[in-house]
């Protein structure tokens, strides 16, 4: 089981929250180009979610549903 | 509540909505209508057999390796208990009759629809040709797949036609997987479409700079295979021969309007014409009631930009735009909402966050505001008849938001406000965009025209 995540990168303005709470899953390259891994594994969850709850413009999206 | 005509029903609970196209308008689209209370049965057609998956990735880090390309798959916002119709395209649209017809004659009926069958990418236009092993272009999940085990195994030299967006971040990725890589590019500059040859300029330096070997102001004109259909070299219109294992075509991208052909709606090359509502223009310019477009395929008037048809092949447009689509595919008349979403877009290429705000290709004249173009960090703002109408900036995304304001509140040009780092010497030069007439890889904003009855295409009148 993956998570799936996606990074509004319009919002994005490179506070690095990310990349400090899940340094696995968000990387940046140079000032705000952010590469991200989007089907981190379920190891990653907590992470993750902690990432997505401290940006500071709030452009991380992380699914918390059931499919279909 | 809203009642489907005649039948007395209330639509938000009784109705059926099928939405064409399952990428991320489609799919936003979906969780809006779910959002909205809309508790009726939902369709989603795709003629992908993927569900909904996030692009942008792809020419990033699925590139690179970091990412395998199935797995982009976007999350969703909620449960959006939907029939899912994925792997079959639609071919047909019945109006009057409320149906679609899919690919092996199935039809669905509706009572609302939305079109969000968005783009896809233009091929290299020689079928022999772009048949080789070795030629690309760069689109969907399996584009990207295919794409990325040819990178890993190291080829010789990739070319790169057209430096747009796509372009530009794969000729980026193949820098940084280290592999040598040649860009032709018919305009001056990189991105010459979307932000005009004087900031183009300063990306082609950033190619530069990585040791990419740009070409600009070329045309590819022959791509050529061995006797085993592999590619071999390409040749350019300056008379040079490239010897290449991968091209990539990167040459923009066309409308998926085909399968409206005979529907009688105003759709077409340029995209499928609409009012500010999200709903869609017939061939005569009238608005239907039921029928709605979102994201890339769609091409509506913006008030802000004095009501000029745009179509905007940006990430952020199909997700606005869906909302306002679904929002008022639910909506009484008196509720409806405009969609006044001014136009933005990101690239990450060279290790430099390319961001803009508005349409910079409206602008005549551009200044540098903030930064310096030699360091790479700097916003630029363009001008139309003395007001702010786009703002891109290079490593300097924070400033978007402020810049988005003025664009809202047409701002004059150029900016009155000094700035701490902005030399008094500093003034608006012509922003340069190539001749439209001229074809490069694209804007990813195209600008068509004022009317919806503007025919530049042929339209076919429905039969019967």
């Amino acid at each position: 089981m993956t998570m799936r995540v996606v990074v509004d990168l319009n919002r994005c303005q490179g506070y690095g929250q990310c990349f400090f709470l899940a340094p696995g899953v968000f990387e940046l390259r140079g000032e705000e180009a952010l590469m991200y891994d989007p089907g981190p594994g379920e190891a990653q969850r907590a992470a993750v979610l902690r990432a997505a709850a401290a940006c500071p413009v709030q452009a991380i999206m992380v699914e918390r549903t059931g499919r279909p | 509540m809203i009642t489907v005509n005649g039948t007395g029903h209330a639509f938000g609970t009784g109705g059926r909505v099928v939405i064409v196209g399952a990428s991320l308008a489609g799919l936003r689209a979906a969780e809006a209508l779910r959002a909205g209370g809309f508790t009726g049965t939902l369709t989603l057609v795709g003629d992908e057999v993927f569900e909904p998956y996030d692009r942008p990735p792809l020419s990033k880090q699925v590139l690179l390796g970091g990412t395998d390309a199935s797995s982009t798959t976007l999350p969703r916002a909620c449960d959006l208990k939907a029939e899912w119709r994925l792997g079959v395209p639609a071919e047909g649209l019945d109006v009057p009759g409320k149906r679609v017809r899919l690919a092996g004659g199935e039809e669905i009926g509706f009572d609302r629809l939305l079109i969000a069958t968005g783009t896809r990418a233009r091929p290299w236009p020689n079928v022999r040709e772009a048949a080789l092993d070795g030629v690309f272009v760069l689109r969907t999940s399996s584009d990207a797949a295919a794409l990325r085990r040819k990178l890993a195994a190291r080829p010789r030299r990739v070319l790169v036609v057209g430096a747009g967006f796509t372009g530009s971040e794969v000729a980026s990725a193949c820098r940084e997987l280290g592999l040598p890589v040649t860009v032709a590019e018919r305009a001056a500059t990189p991105l010459a479409g979307a932000v005009g040859t004087v900031i183009g300029a300063v990306a082609g330096q950033m190619h530069r700079e990585h040791g990419v070997d740009l070409r600009c102001g070329v045309s590819v004109t022959a791509l050529e295979g061995d006797s085993g259909g592999h590619l071999r070299r390409a040749r350019l219109d300056d008379g040079t021969t490239l010897e290449v294992e991968v091209a990539v075509a990167a040459l923009g991208s066309l409308r998926n309007t085909e399968w409206l052909r005979g529907s009688g709606l105003g759709a077409g090359p340029e995209g499928v014409a609409c009012d500010a509502g999200c709903r869609v223009f017939d061939m005569f310019g009238i608005v239907t009631d039921d029928v709605f477009a979102a994201g890339d395929v769609a091409r509506c008037p913006h008030p802000v930009f004095g009501f000029e048809f745009l179509a905007v092949e940006h990430w952020s447009n199909a997700v606005e735009q869906a909302r306002v689509a679904a929002h008022n595919m639910l909506a009484s008349p008196s509720q409806r909402r405009p969609y006044l979403h001014v136009p933005t877009f990101w690239s990450f290429q060279f290790g430099v966050g390319i961001k803009s705000v508005g349409v910079p290709s409206c602008g005549e004249e551009v200044i540098v505001m903030q930064g310096s173009t030699g360091e790479r960090r700097f916003v630029a703002v363009y001008g139309h008849q003395g007001r702010t109408v786009a703002a891109v900036t290079f490593d300097q995304g924070k400033w978007l938001d402020f810049y988005r304001e003025q664009i809202e509140a047409a701002a004059p040009f150029p900016p009155p406000f000094r700035n701490v780092d902005r030399s008094a010497s500093r003034r608006p030069v012509p922003a340069q965009f190539p001749d439209p007439a001229v074809p490069t890889e694209g804007p990813r904003i195209v600008r068509s025209g004022h009317s919806p009855t503007d025919r530049e295409w042929t339209i076919v009148p429905a039969v019967g």
